[in-house]
């Protein structure tokens, strides 16, 4: 059986000779034309005038559109609220798109693009957390508030308090390959879409709406993103959009690609925010109440902001039965870009509070900070069950088990020890050492999404045309959902061709996110293979199908085996259908995001890491020097795609809260667009030891093959490399370090004079 | 608008030449005028290494240098290395050891590695992160592609000493 086995990604010969094709790779008819945005130099403000006549003009040019010119829709908006495509009246970011330039080639379009003469009148701008505070600007009417218990009187009553605070910086996608689209236009008003995005039927959607069509008439292909992390949910949207709509005004084929610059400058990032907290505990770091308020940094427009918020909402408690606590999530609208899902989508910031809150009383009570997390863990399986602050049960925790395992092959107390050790002897290099653990909820939030589809053909010759409604972007869906596949039909995997991911053969799909990429398509893709598969079975023996397997490349029926292909080749004969869709929808998930109470989730995904690391106190340098991650994926589908996720995961979470550093200036221009300045992990930042192993254990639930959602969870294993660098500062001197994210070498040198002082 | 420059230059064993403008980049000379697209764009401004080619037994950025720039030079691209059905053992060690994910980054990491390797045909692990730092990954954390290198240097010195013993032989055979 092909699932469980650690084959290559199916891509891979494509990819490691240069043939893997990216949307800008596709060869486009004669006479394609291509786009670039005319983008507002300022924050905020009144659009006075708008003379394009320089760029008309230029070399190359086509034509020039603003939002006067669009016959439909100007709207490119992923939720409820409105986002134009192309400014209307107004500006509200640095970086918002007013015009469109059509040239015919890329760089005459965007050399045309700065020719634009856009008069804006300056309005006061909304960029930080404080302008939002002080200006009352936010999405939703007020704070949405989560409670259990009762914090806010646990803690008047309580005898040992302490309350801080947490800035917890963005982060930039990089995505590799940059935001592009493709569009061709087809006879009777048709569009065909490539477009680099995470989310077809959401472009096929804005695409339709965008040329007053149906959606029958707008087709979107998607074989493979160069990395998307939550970056290509939404952000795709303006380019399909506009290719779209230039190609049906000019009946010619439109490409459009942002410039690494333009990206950075145009689309959202992970929402920062700035997280409050007041804690009571007990003097053996038991913590009996938390009170967060949570300050999330949205951007201009609402995009995917509200479930983000939620998210980090829901993950505020990580790993702990906390009795009273309590979570005031306050969504702030700024004048800068419109930030977006990210990997973990709100999750990870929850979790870094809270973990932050962990970290403080175990400072405050003089405990090692993984007994003061122990004693504050959820009940393992057996013991009475605790419930969330959402009123989840929490049914399969095994971080207990996981973390004894993990602090053993890690040699936690040894290491402590040794770094106790060095730091006693050393002035200037001081060492820390940090445990973090992970528990994520898999499931969108937003409950309809939780539905695939899958359409199967099995050909007479045999051979299995494979295709679902998830989208690749490296993760490796693909390949665990054909081993999946190959795994119902028991043939070998080199049988099944995945296809591009098309809304013509698998219509109105969920966006490939919140980690539910296998386990929806995996199962749909189920359904359908067991859909064929009955089929065959009851033409093999009636009656008794339930007796037929399918395995080794044979099918077998009462001691007589017969290879898959001949069974096909008669089953074409007998008039047997070799074709089917399959469609999932997940079970068991309900809740109320507004109250903030039920099952938003199928099940949880955990994990733990124990990070080491080195600081430099003249200048605040620092390096990884180890890393120990023991992460549960359940019964995995593909140990060595799935431990890929996971180092990739804890090197992308640990370089957002370390070296990636977005910075805008006054006037809210970000400065940091490019990764000459926007500092994301090299190889040589890599750590020195890295041991990376699979829970042995399979999912409670039924999932596909009884595996766990593996996307999102291990980023927020880079936590550790944050607590760590703490860990390191506390022992420069007695105080609490109060480390910002990310923790650069400027912060961390100031948190080591904070110390010391 | 500057005249066009005549440019002449040799493409994975293949001599092409044409008029450009002194302005275009080799990149967009690769990609565009030439179809070879394995090479990507990822930044434009040197950083991020998806665009690496080796020119002249250099390995370049080839989003920084102008057309003109490669004029008369011998270029090798992820084209020139192997295929689908002929895979250097670099292409070999990546696909099997898991060195990729998206793939994005690939051809360029690729196309960088083959020069380490024959910079240094027997590096530390030190010596491969730090040979190819200049090529950024989004997906993989690194660790899977340093492994493929240095599983690729050991199949190639494994290759290169059975293949000198096998011309040793033909020498001492040739003596008798």
């Amino acid at each position: 059986m092909s699932v469980a086995k650690s084959l290559p990604h199916d891509a891979a010969p494509l990819h490691v000779t240069g043939a893997a094709r990216y949307v800008d790779d596709i060869p486009l008819p004669e006479g394609a034309l291509h786009l670039a945005f005319g983008c507002s130099e300022v924050a905020h403000g009144r659009i006075a005038s708008v003379d394009l006549t320089a760029v008309r003009s230029a070399k190359d040019v086509i034509t020039v559109l603003t939002a006067e010119d669009l016959r439909h829709e100007n709207d490119v908006s992923p939720s409820p609220s409105p986002e134009p495509l192309l400014a209307e009246g107004s500006v509200h970011f640095v970086g918002q798109p007013i015009f469109i330039v059509v040239a015919t080639s890329h760089l005459a379009a965007r050399k045309a693009a700065k020719l634009g003469r856009v008069e804006i009148a300056p309005l006061p701008a909304i960029l930080t957390i404080d302008d939002a505070l002080a200006a009352e600007s936010r999405f939703e009417d007020g704070p949405r508030v989560y409670e259990k218990g009762d914090a806010v009187g646990a803690l008047a009553g309580a005898k040992r308090v302490i309350q801080g605070e947490i800035e917890i910086g963005g982060q930039e996608h990089f995505y590799l390959e940059g935001q592009a689209a493709a569009a061709l236009p087809g006879e009777d008003g048709s569009m065909l879409v490539y477009s680099s995005s995470q989310h077809p039927s959401e472009i096929q959607h804005k695409v339709a709406h965008a040329l007053g069509v149906p959606m029958h008439s707008v087709r979107v292909e998607v074989r493979r993103m160069g990395g998307g992390f939550g970056g290509k949910e939404s952000q795709g949207n303006a380019l399909a959009v506009s290719c779209a709509v230039v190609a049906a005004m000019t009946g010619r084929p439109c490409k459009m690609r942002y410039d690494r610059d333009d990206d950075m400058i145009i689309t959202g990032k992970r929402h920062d925010f700035r997280i409050r907290y007041k804690v009571a505990f007990q003097d053996d770091g038991r913590i009996d109440a938390v009170d967060f308020l949570q300050l999330c940094r949205c951007g201009w427009s609402m995009d995917l902001s509200l479930p983000v918020a939620d998210r980090a909402m829901l993950h505020a408690d990580n790993a702990y039965a906390i009795p009273n606590l309590r979570v005031e999530s306050h969504r702030l609208k700024t004048n800068t870009q419109s930030n977006t899902a990210f990997r973990g989508f709100g999750g990870p910031q929850g979790m870094v509070g809270i973990e932050r809150v962990l970290d403080h009383v175990a400072h405050e009570v003089g405990l090692d900070p993984v007994e003061v997390r122990c004693v504050n863990y959820y009940a393992a399986p057996g013991e009475a069950m605790d419930s969330t602050h959402y009123g989840m049960p929490v049914e399969d925790f095994i971080l207990s088990d996981l973390t004894d395992r993990l602090l053993e092959n890690s040699d936690y107390l040894k290491r402590k020890e040794a770094v106790e050790a060095w730091n006693a002897e050393n002035a200037i290099l001081k060492k820390g050492i940090a445990f973090s653990p992970v528990k994520f909820g898999i499931s969108f939030t937003l409950t309809h999404l939780n539905q695939a589809g899958a359409l199967v053909h099995v050909y007479q010759d045999g051979s299995i045309h494979l295709n679902h409604g998830g989208t690749e972007m490296g993760q490796g869906l693909f390949q665990k959902v054909a081993q999946v596949a190959a795994s119902r039909f028991g043939v070998d995997v080199d049988r099944v061709k995945i296809t591009a991911t098309d809304t013509d053969k698998v219509p109105n799909t969920s966006a490939t996110a919140a980690s539910s990429g296998s386990d929806l398509n995996g199962m749909a893709v189920q359904m359908a293979c067991d859909h064929i598969r009955a089929r065959l079975a009851e033409f093999v023996a009636g009656d008794d199908a339930e007796q037929v397997t399918f395995e080794g490349g044979f099918v077998h029926f009462e001691g007589k085996s017969e290879p898959f292909d001949a069974l096909i080749k008669r089953a074409y004969m007998a008039r047997i259908s070799l074709s089917s869709t399959g469609f999932y929808a997940t079970p068991k998930v309900e809740w109320d995001r507004i109250a903030g109470h039920g099952r938003p989730f199928f099940y949880f995904a955990y994990g733990a890491a124990v990070t080491e690391v080195v600081i430099d106190t003249l200048t605040g340098e620092n390096r990884i020097l180890r890393t120990d991650i023991l992460h549960d994926c359940g019964a995995s589908l593909n140990p060595a795609l799935d431990i890929g996720q996971i180092e990739g995961g804890y090197v992308q979470g640990a370089g957002w809260l370390t070296t990636e550093e977005l910075i805008w200036d006054e006037a809210g221009q970000l400065k940091t667009h490019a990764p000459s300045t926007y500092k994301i992990p090299a190889c040589s930042d890599q750590p020195e030891v890295f041991n990376v192993a699979l829970w042995d254990g399979t999912n409670r639930e039924k999932t596909v093959y009884r595996s766990k959602a593996v996307g999102e969870p291990p980023l927020m294993l880079g936590i550790s490399a944050l607590l760590a660098l703490s860990d390191a500062v506390s022992a420069c001197g007695t105080a609490y370090p109060d480390l910002n994210a990310p923790a650069t070498a400027e912060r961390v040198f100031a948190a080591v004079e904070r110390v010391r002082s | 608008m500057a005249d066009k420059m005549h440019i002449k230059l040799t493409v994975n064993g293949t001599e092409e030449e044409f008029l450009a403008e002194p302005r275009e980049l080799l990149i967009y000379t690769l990609r565009e005028r030439l179809n070879i697209t394995g090479p990507h764009i990822g930044c434009e401004t040197s950083h991020c290494g998806a665009c690496t080619v080796t020119i002249d037994g250099k390995s370049v950025k080839s989003c920084t240098m102008f057309a003109v720039q490669a004029s008369g030079k011998d270029i090798t691209t992820i084209e020139g290395l192997g295929t689908p059905d002929a895979l250097h053992p670099l292409q070999e060690a990546f696909k099997e050891h898991h060195g990729l994910q998206c793939g994005y980054c690939t051809p360029g990491m690729i196309t960088r590695a083959a020069k380490l390797l024959e910079e240094n045909p027997n590096p530390t692990e030190e010596d491969v992160r730090f040979g190819i730092a200049g090529n950024l990954c989004r997906c993989t954390g690194y660790q899977n592609i340093v492994k493929s290198i240095l599983a690729a240097a050991a199949t190639m010195n494994a290759d290169a000493s059975s293949s000198s013993d096998a011309i040793g032989q033909t020498k001492v055979e040739a003596a008798e």
